[in-house]
């Protein structure tokens, strides 16, 4: 028997490890609601005290940068050296800066 | 430089390059078809994989036992779905998947064709099915395939109280009456071999393995990886007092490496083809599940569409008020 089943929407998964630390991707489930999506990301991705916090949302919900447009996309970060700290000569003598 | 080839150069050299290739990357349709079939094929083997422990879940011989056991079938079930999602990034669907090991398209580990008899199978299987497994997953830890790599860190962190808990339970068993330690020898005699067979056929009988390493989703050869298993292997049974059912293993001083016997690939591929002493029985189990389940599947879309319903209504009613 073909089980075409109306396959249940798709979540990702965020755990935050301990207090203090962001919330970090830790992959994806099906589930038919958020409710649901919870309880199987606490069984899927937190058996072994890896959090203490869950964040589960829609996959469809989530717009992404396209790999393609990598370049122009963050081009304008890279001609910018006087960003970062490294740019600038301070004499040693002045001492940690 | 040829247009026609510059997109899959450009790949080439970036896996070689030691990057990791992301859902959303242009890929060689190669590339994905070879990923979707070992993804999946290695998600349905956690999945089957449940199978012939569970047979021993009501039958383990302690409390402890039990609960280290279901912890462990329970691991299978979240490796199958780290590994079913990491495929679903590659544009399968998880139905899809689960159709084709129910059709019998998609393959699985050839090893969960054998029956699990005694309690002893318990501990041959963590010891050196899970041993096996976990010597493969490590070198996928570094697959180019961004998804799978990162499933498999998940799965290895979880993987080596697998093998710990089944070399404890060969340990013990060794360690006790004859009765238990011949337990020990039957289970390590019918395991052996069909764990050796699990890295795959020789590097020169394997087709696509070269491929595969090309493109960095292998990053050894299945009889490299045989030869590490076994040399990690041995030691641990003679540490025990069992024998390995092979009279042709001894050190080689030269290679540094066991020498051992010819394997009979005639069964391994005997039992891929479906004629190994439990395929029918293991693809039933999954069915029956999947099929009785079905309501439990469709009573959660049932309550999800009303409570959205529901939701969906209740801010107009207040504005309403």
């Amino acid at each position: 028997m073909s089980t075409t089943t109306h396959q249940w929407p798709l979540w990702e998964v965020f755990v935050r490890s301990k207090n203090g630390l962001a919330h970090k991707h830790v992959g994806s489930l099906h589930a038919p609601d958020s409710e649901m999506a919870l309880k199987n990301a606490r069984d899927v991705y937190t058996r072994r005290s890896e959090g203490i916090s869950i964040w589960v949302v829609p996959s469809a919900a989530i717009t992404a940068s396209s790999p393609d447009e990598k370049d122009p996309l963050f081009a304008p970060s890279d001609d910018k050296v006087y960003r970062h700290p490294t740019f600038y000569d301070i004499p040693d003598e002045v001492g940690h800066m | 430089m040829g247009e026609t080839h510059s997109l899959e150069d450009r790949f080439q050299a970036f896996v070689e390059a030691e990057n990791k290739v992301e859902p959303k990357h242009w890929m060689p349709d190669g590339y994905r078809k070879t990923l979707v079939r070992q993804i999946s094929q290695h998600a349905h083997s956690e999945i089957v994989g449940m199978l012939p422990e569970a047979n021993w879940i009501t039958r383990a011989p302690s409390l402890r036992a039990k609960l280290i056991l279901l912890a462990k079938v329970q691991d299978e079930a979240g490796h199958g779905l780290y590994l079913y999602s990491a495929a679903e990034t590659l544009g399968t669907s998880r139905d899809q998947m689960i159709d084709d090991l129910h059709s019998g398209k998609a393959k699985y580990s050839s090893i969960f064709n054998y029956p699990t008899l005694t309690w002893a199978d318990m501990g041959a299987i963590g010891w050196l099915v899970d041993g096996a497994a976990i010597a493969n997953q490590v070198m996928l830890c570094r697959t180019s395939y961004g998804p799978y790599s990162r499933a498999m860190v998940r799965i290895c962190k979880e993987e080596s109280f697998h093998q710990r808990q089944g070399f404890e339970i060969m340990m013990h068993l060794a360690k006790g009456t004859p009765e238990q330690k011949a337990m020990a020898q039957d289970a390590l005699n019918r395991w052996w071999w069909p764990s050796i067979m699990m890295f795959g056929p020789s590097d020169d009988q394997s087709p696509n393995s070269a491929q595969s390493m090309k493109w960095r989703i292998k990053r050894k050869s299945n009889d490299e990886l045989r030869q590490e298993f076994i040399d990690k292997t041995v030691p641990q049974a003679e540490f025990i007092g069992l024998t390995i059912p092979d009279p042709d293993l001894r050190w080689n001083e030269e290679t540094g490496h066991y020498d051992f016997g010819t394997i009979n690939w005639t069964e391994f591929f005997d039992v891929i083809a479906g004629n190994g002493p439990c395929n029918a029985e293991r693809l039933a189990a999954r069915q029956k599940a999947h099929d009785e389940g079905a309501w439990v599947r469709e009573a959660a879309a049932a309550y999800a569409a009303k409570q959205a319903s529901r939701s969906a209504r209740r801010p107009a009613q207040t504005h309403a008020a």
